[in-house]
């Protein structure tokens, strides 16, 4: 299961509205993919299904309307993961990845033998359990991401909220974290819903765009239903062109606009 | 092997080497100092074996220096575990026990007592300062915890609070100069004084603070990912933040009320843990209990011994270790975030 619906969910931040009664939904096992330029509230639609903003409108959960839930009982269900997650820098992999352990613990209780596991557990999927002993002050790009992942993971979350997850990583890291998110959806049937600013990976990754600007949703469909030259050419103002790679997914392009007519004459002073 | 990878003591060695200090600084100060006890009697005395010391010899130490390091115990413990409490909190290595209007709000309590009360003024000190100190927290609290706040709001307000009550205490000093010298005596710290009672008074409130401090070291390692990311993982950050607050509070208040006012032990003692253990609260809590026990009684067997017959006050010898480990934790935090 794990589908999600979203309904006319309205937030108000400073008294400004972010989101204007923004309904979407997800499959179970599904990936949403949110895009839209800067501003148009894509993070702030991830804080407010995560609990984290006061809110008006519905987040279900199979069913279950998450408005009830506070705490612990909503962290059990859903992992979140920031943009720029905050990593103390001598705190070892290991020990962070436990943190996600979090949700299951009474306001007392400490980490028992099953918490243990199910933090190794994570560490081993996302490949970090080699460096369980390091700092995280001493990781890269690439084994930070998965660090945090790990710890999600270790959540043992249905759904799994992702800000910009390859916002800090080259390519060939995107890739593999990418591959990392995808392969847990189908593996263990959780519900991914990420923003991303890459359209093309968003395409090919996520079985659906919903494409957000001023706080409404502009578009929402499969990829190639959402990702055409003249849409984003009206909510993002960019020059593009429109492809689609072997398996069919949209491919899009910069278009640099074409170049200026030469100058007829030179610059006044000129020799 | 005693090291784990990241170059930490492991658990089990950092309590052992944790209780091996205060075990060591407890037999030094029970050994040190005007009268000569025989080493080997007063051991045999501390764990009630027949020795060879005599009437006076026991007197001098279970009724003068056995009640000092008990005391003295008690507040470098407490002093640590709430300067190690609020660093978690704040998410700042940098803050002491006394911060958040505590110590100023002892110190002017303690003013009041010795400037207004008269004769009945030394007697009402600790009261004073314990009220003193709790009632600048709670202050500054409610001055800085308004709805969602991070973290610095209640910090800053801490320091416009404290400076606040310094020099509300400052101009009441300046009005009666003949009380400077008391005043500044108990601003400067000792444990000179110290009996078996007041040991006994302050200890229904340490044991109180401390334990809740000590049982918040899981929920004070989630708050090290920051609000919104504990938030995320189930926490209530402005809940703990309180709960642990106020038990540092009443840590701090309890140890300000018999010992006045002894800077940088909040500080050095956590930090030091941390090189050692790791950044993790579960443990910097308890092992800065022990570490900060033994760091204090040797701190006072100093204060008591380098100048004797006189003492010198036990704030300055702690800012004379500590003023130099802070400029080196200013430094070397300093050369990891560049």
């Amino acid at each position: 299961m794990n589908a999600i619906t979203i309904d006319g969910l309205t937030v108000d931040l400073d008294r400004v509205r972010i989101l204007h009664a923004v309904s979407c939904a997800v499959s179970p096992g599904g990936w949403l993919a949110l895009i839209g330029p800067n501003g148009a509230g894509k993070t702030t639609l991830l804080r407010a299904v995560a609990g984290l903003l006061p809110y008006r409108g519905a987040i279900v959960l199979d069913g279950a309307d998450l408005g009830a839930l506070r705490g612990r009982g909503r962290a059990r269900l859903i992992a979140y993961v920031p943009q720029i997650p905050v990593l103390p820098p001598d705190l070892t992999v290991q020990e962070y990845v436990l943190l996600g352990r979090t949700p299951h613990l009474g306001y007392l209780g400490s980490p028992g033998r099953t918490d243990q596991q199910r933090a190794a557990e994570a560490s081993q999927r996302l490949d970090v359990a080699r460096f369980a002993g390091r700092r995280l002050a001493s990781l890269s790009g690439g084994e930070r991401q998965r660090v945090v992942l790990a710890r999600a993971l270790a959540q043992d979350p249905r759904v799994l909220l992702l800000d910009e997850p390859t916002s800090q990583l080259d390519i060939g890291h995107q890739q593999q974290v990418l591959e990392l998110v995808d392969d847990l959806r189908r593996s263990r049937g959780v519900t991914v819903v990420s923003t991303l600013h890459d359209l093309t990976q968003a395409s090919q990754y996520a079985g659906h765009l919903v494409l957000l600007s001023d706080g409404r949703v502009q578009a929402a469909g499969p990829p190639p239903a959402v990702l055409t030259q003249d849409l984003i050419a009206r909510v993002y103002a960019a020059r593009v062109t429109v492809t689609a790679d072997p398996a069919g997914h949209p491919v899009v392009t910069p278009q640099r606009p074409p170049p200026a007519p030469p100058a007829t004459s030179a610059p006044p002073g000129a020799s | 092997m005693i090291r784990t990878r990241g170059g930490r003591l492991r658990p089990a060695w950092a309590y052992g080497v944790a209780v091996a200090f205060l075990a060591a600084a407890t037999l030094v100060s029970a050994l040190v100092g005007a009268a000569d006890l025989n080493p080997l009697d007063t051991v045999a005395a501390l764990v009630h074996l027949p020795s060879g010391l005599d009437q006076l010899d026991r007197a001098v130490l279970f009724q003068i220096r056995l009640p000092r390091i008990v005391v003295g115990m008690m507040v470098g413990g407490l002093l640590s575990v709430a300067g190690a409490g609020y660093q978690g909190v704040f998410r700042n290595p940098l803050v002491d026990s006394g911060m958040l209007g505590a110590s100023s709000g002892a110190g002017l309590g303690a003013t009041l007592a010795i400037v207004y009360l008269g004769s009945a003024g030394p007697a009402a000190v600790p009261v004073a300062a314990f009220a003193g100190s709790l009632a600048g927290v709670a202050i500054a609290y409610l001055s800085g915890a308004v709805g969602g706040s991070g973290t610095a709001t209640l910090l800053l307000a801490g320091v416009a609070v404290g400076l606040f009550l310094t020099a509300v205490q400052t101009y009441i000093l300046q009005r009666s100069a003949q009380d400077l010298q008391q005043v500044y005596s108990w601003l400067l710290g000792s444990l000179s004084g110290a009996t078996w009672q007041q040991a006994a008074e302050i200890l229904p409130y340490a044991a109180v603070s401390v334990t809740v401090v000590l049982l918040h070291g899981r929920h004070l390692d989630v708050l090290s990912v920051g609000d919104e990311e504990a938030r995320a993982l189930g926490l209530h950050p402005g809940r703990v933040r309180l709960v642990v607050v106020a038990a540092c509070a009443l840590a701090a208040a309890s140890a300000v009320a018999v010992s006045g006012l002894i800077g940088f032990v909040g500080i050095v003692v956590p930090h030091v843990v941390r090189r050692l253990a790791g950044p993790s609260y579960r443990l910097v809590l308890p092992l800065s209990l022990l570490a900060g026990a033994g760091f204090l009684v040797l701190a006072d067997t100093l204060a008591r011994t380098v100048v004797s017959p006189a003492e010198l006050p036990i704030g300055v010898v702690t800012a004379l270790i500590g003023s130099p480990v802070f400029i080196w934790i200013l430094r070397s935090t300093a050369a990891v975030r560049t």
